[in-house]
Order: structure tokens, then sequence, then C-alpha cells
């Protein structure tokens, strides 16, 4: 009788708490929403998305430049990383000889887990200089290295491991048979690859760029420290952007001395989940079908 | 050479070149961190705490940093794990998967990939709201709510894994469903373990969302309601410091957080492969 009474009684503890987990997206969404309301008072949602005047203590808050930042970084490291990622990965699951493909998978997901501070301390020890002195001079540009490259280089590496081990995966769940029928017909390797496998898992692949756009979306850290933030939509991949999430991260400290510019940060932060559960969203349902270890990130 | 052999070529040499560049990135991370931190590091820079004019140039080490991220990362995991095993435990209550289990596992996928900077934004407001100031216990907090969701994932998709044959096995002998659980997570132990040591590095290196909520403080912490320096937030703010001695801390720390992250890495490859030897296949 003693055991029913625990189990019953752990039972519901494990529910209680798997529901209250459960229920963490909602409640940052409603904090979100409920301390951004504030501004919707003073303006509409397409004055705040649509102009560019950034003027927290005469009340003007334009977001534009931010959005436009956020989106030309994101494009841009998706730009670099894609065809790296689906090239690297298609050659790690098809062409790479065993050996060769064990050395390099624990690399990939070293790479998974290194910190962003450390990209940025790449990205200003390496990259920043890299733009400065070898690409910029190239095209007859002199800029400080602080820009929308330099923030898209770095983006890219953080985001390659996403992308490449979620393919990888992808391609392995093709069976061997599938392969074999296609190079009884007299396909190469390629044309396999090609014609076959692609059009068997694009949706996966598609889920994979998604979540890689995701998680370059909301990288702070790595992004803040390389990309020069100037509050200007860029004009050319040259220029410096000013990124939502570096908007937050770096005027929470003073958010408290002017009135609304909290809700302001807060609707910056609200504009970031919106789009990155969204995206996660359709990357799960497009990874449904497949039999892997869905939507993770590592 | 006809068209789809040309074809063959081009593209596999165009792979070749993507692996090359991917890897180089790797080892240009790697190495950058590395040899820039080697000479910075010293013995005094490891053990000793921000002298007077630390900023300036004076003497003074990073023992403050190392120390807060440390225990930052290790009572944010000791939170996580509490929460995260009855959660996961929960999910394997029955073996069939149902609405109800696959609407928590969505909504925690969900949740690991918001952006740590608005778990940080979040956890500031409420701060805000109760009136408490930046401290361990708040920076913990936010860590461990982060870490949450990913750790749940790992020890469920570990649990996924518990043959069904042993479940079968402990229901015969007249176990309960926590009873069977037991057996579920003795079973899971190692890659649990495996899935701690991720999660810590992960802690340990996240700089978004500890940036209002734990604060910095050049003395080592004395209480979990103060303030604490760590790894990522040193990095911050000598980075760009115009003093050469300033800097230097930077990559120091950043060597260390490096060193941090690649002995968890190897540790829980190490420890999964020592302990698999006891788990039923």
């Amino acid at each position: 009788m003693e055991r029913k009474i625990l189990d019953t009684l752990f039972t519901r503890v494990m529910f209680v708490l798997a529901f209250l987990i459960s229920l963490i997206t909602v409640v940052i969404a409603l904090i979100l929403v409920l301390k951004s309301l504030p501004l919707f008072q003073i303006s509409s949602i397409s004055e705040l998305l649509f102009t560019s005047i950034w003027q927290p203590a005469e009340g003007k808050f334009g977001f534009y430049p931010f959005i436009m930042g956020t989106i030309w970084v994101t494009l841009l490291s998706m730009a670099i990383a894609i065809p790296l990622a689906l090239l690297s990965s298609i050659y790690l699951a098809e062409y790479a000889p065993r050996h060769i493909r064990n050395a390099i998978k624990p690399l990939i997901d070293l790479l998974a887990g290194i910190p962003s501070i450390l990209f940025g301390l790449w990205g200003i020890l390496v990259i920043v200089p890299l733009v400065r002195n070898d690409i910029a001079p190239l095209y007859g540009i002199s800029t400080t290295g602080y820009c929308v490259l330099s923030g898209g280089i770095v983006l890219s590496f953080m985001v390659l491991p996403i992308i490449i081990s979620l393919s990888d995966e992808l391609f392995r769940t093709v069976p061997l048979s599938t392969r074999s029928a296609s190079f009884a017909m007299g396909a190469t390797k390629w044309q396999t690859v090609k014609y076959v496998l692609i059009r068997k898992i694009y949706p996966g692949l598609l889920a994979a760029i998604i979540l890689g756009f995701s998680r370059a979306f909301g990288e702070t850290m790595a992004v803040l420290m390389v990309v020069g933030n100037v509050a200007k939509v860029p004009s050319s991949v040259f220029d410096p952007a000013y990124p939502l999430p570096a908007l937050i991260a770096n005027n929470y400290g003073e958010m408290l001395s002017i009135p609304l510019y909290d809700s302001a940060l807060m609707f910056a932060a609200l504009i970031l989940f919106c789009i990155v559960v969204l995206f996660n969203i359709s990357a799960k349902m497009l990874l449904m079908r497949f039999q892997i270890e869905g939507v993770r990130h590592e | 050479m006809n068209k789809k052999d040309f074809e063959e070529q081009f593209f596999k040499v165009l792979m070749c070149v993507s692996v090359l560049i991917v890897l180089g990135g790797i080892l240009s991370i790697v190495f950058t961190v590395f040899i820039r931190g080697i000479s910075a590091i010293s013995l005094p820079m490891l053990l000793e705490t921000p002298h007077g004019g630390y900023y300036l140039g004076q003497g003074g080490g990073i023992l403050n940093a190392i120390v807060g991220s440390l225990l930052l990362a290790g009572g944010a995991i000791i939170i996580s794990f509490l929460l995260s095993l009855p959660v996961a435990m929960y999910l394997h209550l029955s073996t069939k998967r149902s609405r109800h289990t696959e609407y928590i596992r969505t909504s925690l996928d969900i949740a690991s990939g918001i952006p740590t900077i608005v778990y940080g934004a979040v956890v500031f407001t409420i701060m805000m709201v109760i009136g408490a100031r930046s401290s361990l216990f708040w920076g913990m907090i936010t860590v461990a709510l982060f870490i949450l969701p990913i750790m749940i994932r790992s020890i469920d998709e570990i649990m996924i894994h518990v043959p069904k044959k042993i479940i079968i096995a402990a229901f015969t002998l007249g176990s309960t469903r926590t009873e069977m659980l037991l057996v579920v997570l003795r079973q899971s132990l190692p890659g649990i373990l495996t899935a701690l040591l991720l999660a810590f590095g992960r802690g340990i290196g996240d700089a978004a969302s500890i940036l209002f909520t734990t604060g910095y403080t050049d003395s080592l912490p004395t209480s979990i309601f103060e303030p604490v320096a760590t790894l990522p937030l040193a990095i911050l703010f000598q980075i760009n410091s115009p003093y050469l001695v300033v800097q230097q801390r930077a990559y120091a720390a950043g060597l260390i957080l490096l060193v941090i992250v690649l002995l968890v890495s190897l540790l829980s490859r190490f420890l999964s492969q020592k302990f698999m030897k006891y788990v039923v296949k």
C-alpha cells in the first residue's frame, strides 16, 4: 500500500514540474508583451518598426536601423555558411573515408561547444584586421574593420556546426539501397547526391538552415564585439551595423534613467523572441517526418 | 572527359575546399585563443585578485573571474539538474508517446532556441519588479533557466534509448511505474553524466544572459547574494582597454575558458566510454 502512495505522490510531483517548465516559453512571452505595452501607447507598431529616429530621451524609438542591422548581418552570415555547410556535410556523409570522417566530426562538435565570447575574441584578433587590411583595400574602401562583413564571417562559423551536424545526420537517414539503385542506373556519386539524396531530404536540409538562421539571429556577444554598433542602416557590407541583441546588451544598464527605455528594449527582445520561436516551430514541423533526434541546440 | 565526370570532379574539389575552410576556421579560433593566452598567462595572473589601479595597468590577476565562473556554472548545473531529472522521468512514465508528452517536448525545444540575451532581459525585469540586485544567486537562476530545456531534452534523448525489455522486466517483477523509472535512471546514468558536463560547458561560456543579472566585482565572492566576476565578462570588459597589460588579462581569461570547455568535452567523452560497459545493451 505504501508503495502505491509513493508512486502516486512522485507521479504528481513530476507532472506538476513538467507542466510548469513547459510553460517557460509562454511566461517569457507574457512578460515581454506586458513590458512592451507602454510603448504601444505612444506609437503604433508600424511606426516602431519602420522609422529610423532613435532618441530615447525624447521618446522617439525607431527600430528600423536595428532591424536592418540584424537582417544584414544574419543574411550575410547565412550566405557564407550555407554553401560551406552543405558541401562539407555532403563530403562527410557521402565521400569521406571512415577515418577522415572520424577525425573531422569531433572537431565540428568542438566548434559547436566554443563559447560565443571566444568567437568574438577571435573576431577582434583575426577577422577585423583581415577585413581592414586585406579585404576592404581590394575594393578600394577604407574601414575600421568593425563592420557587417566581420560580423557575418564570425557568425557564419558559429552557425556552421549546427547546419553541418544536422545535414550529415539527414544524409545518413537515407538507406544504402537507395544509393545502390542510383549507382546501378549509371549515375555518378554527385548525380546521386543531386537527383536522389537531396530530393529525398530537402525539407530536413531547409530545417537545418532555418535553425542556423534562428541561432544567428539571436546571437549577441560575438556580433556585438565586431560589428561596430552604429545606429544607422548599413548600405554596404563594409558599413558598421547595430543589431537588436547588441542594442539590448549595450543599453540595459542605463535603461531605468529614461522613461519608456525599458519598454523599448523589451520590445526589441520581443521581436527577437517572435522571429526565433516562429523559425524553430517551422523547423520542427519540417523535421517531423525524419527519424532523427529532432530540434536540438548544441 | 564527359560532362557528368567533369561535374563530379568539380563538386568534389568544391567540397574539399569547403571542408578545408571549415577546418581552417576551427584551427584558427583555437590557435588564436591559445597562442595569445599562453603569452599572457602567468602564475600571479591565475592566483591573484585585482589590485588597486587594476584597469589602469597595475598588478593583479583574474582569480576572481575564475572562481566566480566555476561557482556560477556549478550552481546553475545543480539547480537545473534537480529540476530536469523529474521532468525527463515524467516523459518516460509511459513507454508510448502521447500527445501530452509531445507537447512538453515541443515546448522545451522552442524554449531552448530562445536567445540567452532574452533570458537575461526577462530575469532582470523580474529582479527589478521585486527589487533584487544583481548577484551570484540571480546569475545561477538565469543560467539554470536557459540550460533547463537543453538538459531535459538531452536526458530524455538518453532515456529513449533504454531497451524496452528492461522496462518490461521491471514491470514483470511487480514494480510500480516510478520504481520502473529508477531502473531506467540506472541505465541512463553514464549518458546523464555526459549531458551534465556538456551543460556545464554551455553555462560557463555564456555572457549575454549574465551581463545584467550577475554584475561584476574585483573581489572574491563572500556570499551568494553578492555580485561576482565571471570569465566571459572579464574578456568583454578588458579586451578593448587601451592598456596592453589589461588586454593581456582578457587573453588569459579566454585561454582559461577555452581550456575549461575543452577539458569538459574530453572528460565527457572519456567518462561515457568508461561507464558504458555497465549498461545493459
